[in-house]
C-alpha cells in the first residue's frame, strides 16, 4: 500500500534550476520517449534522480510505516482465517518495503541513510497512517479502500520509466491484489452483517473519508514542476486523474452495500468527474508536518525497535563489509 | 490506555524524541538473488537483499523472494562479485542482429534445388 509521491510547495521553491549538458538530456529524453527504461548506471539528469529517490523512498517508508496500524490489529483479529489474511498482508508489506528500499538504493542513497532520515522525520511517508486504526471495521476500510488507492497510484507508477522501480512494482502489484480482495471481503462481511456490525462500519468509513480525499494530494495539474515529472515519467498520473479513477471505481461499491460518505456534495457529473466538499487541505499539511493524530507515536515504535535490534545487527556485523552499488 | 499499539502500552521504554543513530553499513552488503521456479527452468535475477554473511543473504532471499512464488532453488552472490559491461558500451553488440551468416534463415537451398531438377528432366 502506498501514498502519492506529495512534493511540499516549499520543497519546490527551494529546487534550483539544475544546468544539465542538452546532447546528453536531449538523448535520455529520446530513450523515454521510445518507452526504453532508465537503468542504475546509466546517465540521468540530477533533478530525476533525486525525484526518484524522493519518491521512491517516501513509497517504502510507507510500506514499512503503513503496517503498523493493522499489525496491532493481528492480536485481535476476529477469526483464525482474518488473523492468518493479515498476518499474511503485513508480511506482504514489509517485503514491499524491502523491494522498494532495494529500488532507491540503486539510485545512490544508503538503506541506512533512509532509515535515518525516517526516523528523524526528515523523510516523509503517506499521511493516512498518521491516522488511528480504532476498531475492526478500520482495518475493513484501511484493506479495501486505502488499498485500493494504493493500487490506482502503483499500478500508473509501475509503467514508469526507472527499470528498478518500475520492476518492484510489477511485484507489488501482484501482491497487492490479494490484500485488495481480502480488504473487500472483510468490508463486505461487516456491510451484510448485524445493525452494530454495520454502525461499527459506517463510523470508520466517515472517520476515514477525509484521509482518503487527501491521499492523492492536493491538486498539481496546473504545476510546471509535475509536467516536467510526467515528461520524464517519473510521475504517470496528476493527483486529481488518479483520484478520480479512485472515486470512480470504489465509491459505488460503498454505496451499493447501503453506506454513505459523510460529503453531501459527493457526486460524479456528466463528464465523469468527480466533485466533493473542500476537504480542508491544511490540516493535509499539518499532518505532513508531523502535527497529526499518530505521527509521534509511529516514529517512536520504529525507534524503539531500531534500538532493540542493534545488539543482533551489532553480533552479526562484518567490519570489513564495503557497500556495492546495486546493478539492478 | 495510551495508545492502541500494544507495543506503545506495555513497553515503557518508548520514549518520544529519542531518536537511534542508524550507522553507515549497519545493514551489511547487498547480495543478488537469483529464483528458480522449476527443476530445469533457469535461474533468473530477481532483486537484492541486505546480509552480513550469504547463509542469512539465503534466508532473506527465501523470506523476501521465496514467500509468495513457486520456487525450486535459489542462489545468492555478493554485488560486489558481479561483474558487469556499462550500458554505454552496448553498441558493441550493435551489429549481433546483422550476421545473417549465422541464422538459419542466411541460407537459402530451394531455389538451387528446383533449378536441378528442371535442368535434369529436360
Amino acid at each position: 500500500m502506498y501514498g502519492g509521491g506529495y512534493i511540499p510547495e516549499e520543497e519546490k521553491r527551494k529546487q534550483q534550476h539544475m544546468e544539465e549538458d542538452p546532447a546528453k538530456l536531449a538523448e535520455f529524453e529520446a530513450r523515454i520517449d521510445n518507452g526504453e527504461k532508465i537503468e542504475p548506471h546509466d546517465w540521468m539528469p540530477a533533478e530525476y534522480r533525486k525525484q526518484l529517490i524522493r519518491m521512491i523512498e517516501q513509497h517504502a517508508h510507507s510500506e514499512i510505516i503503513g503496517s503498523l496500524p493493522e499489525g496491532t490489529w493481528i492480536t485481535r483479529a476476529p477469526s483464525f482465517k482474518r488473523k492468518m489474511a493479515l498476518i499474511a498482508k503485513v508480511q506482504d508489506e514489509i517485503g514491499h518495503g524491502q523491494l522498494l528500499y532495494n529500488a532507491a538504493e540503486t539510485l545512490g542513497k544508503s538503506r541506512e541513510q533512509m532509515m535515518q532520515d525516517l526516523l528523524t522525520g526528515k523523510s516523509k511517508y503517506s499521511n493516512v497512517f498518521n491516522y488511528p486504526a480504532k476498531t475492526w471495521a478500520d482495518v475493513a476500510v484501511i484493506g479495501f479502500l486505502i488499498d485500493a488507492a494504493a493500487i490506482v497510484n502503483q499500478v500508473a507508477n509501475s509503467k514508469g520509466s526507472y527499470g528498478p522501480y518500475s520492476r518492484a512494482l510489477e511485484r507489488i502489484c501482484y501482491e497487492e491484489s490479494f490484500h485488495l480482495k481480502q480488504g473487500h471481503d472483510a468490508f463486505v462481511a461487516l456491510a451484510t452483517g448485524t445493525e452494530s456490525q454495520r454502525a461499527m462500519l459506517q463510523d470508520a468509513v466517515n472517520r476515514w473519508y477525509r484521509p482518503i480525499i487527501h491521499f492523492f494530494g492536493p491538486s498539481d495539474k496546473d504545476s510546471v514542476h509535475t509536467g516536467k515529472l510526467m515528461r520524464w515519467k517519473v510521475k504517470m498520473m496528476t493527483n486529481d486523474a488518479m483520484r478520480n479513477q479512485f472515486l470512480s471505481s470504489y465509491v459505488p461499491k460503498v454505496w451499493e452495500l447501503g453506506l454513505s460518505f459523510p460529503d453531501p456534495k459527493l457526486h460524479k457529473d456528466d463528464n465523469g468527474e468527480w466533485h466533493f466538499s473542500d476537504p480542508n487541505w491544511d490540516e493535509f499539511y499539518q499532518v505532513i508536518k508531523g502535527n497529526g493524530p499518530c505521527n509521534a507515536e509511529r516514529l517512536a515504535v520504529r525507534s524503539w525497535v531500531e534500538t532493540q535490534h542493534k545488539w543482533i545487527r551489532e553480533a552479526l556485523f562484518n567490519p570489513n563489509a564495503k557497500y556495492t552499488l546495486p546493478l539492478s | 490506555m495510551d495508545s492502541l499499539d500494544p507495543r506503545i502500552a506495555r513497553l515503557h521504554d518508548i520514549r518520544a524524541g529519542e531518536v537511534p543513530t542508524v550507522g553507515a553499513h549497519d545493514y551489511g552488503e547487498t547480495y543478488e538473488v537469483f529464483h528458480q521456479a522449476k527443476r530445469g527452468k533457469h535461474h533468473a535475477h530477481v532483486g537484492t537483499v541486505h546480509a552480513p554473511d550469504p547463509e542469512l543473504a539465503l534466508v532473506y532471499a527465501k523470506e523476501q523472494y521465496g514467500r509468495r512464488q513457486q520456487t525450486v532453488n535459489m542462489w545468492v552472490v555478493r554485488t560486489a562479485d558481479i561483474f558487469a559491461f556499462p550500458y554505454d558500451d552496448s553498441d558493441m553488440f550493435d551489429s549481433t542482429p546483422q550476421k545473417i551468416h549465422r541464422e538459419a534463415a542466411g541460407y537459402k537451398t530451394r531455389d538451387k534445388i528446383e533449378a536441378y531438377k528442371k535442368k535434369q528432366a529436360q
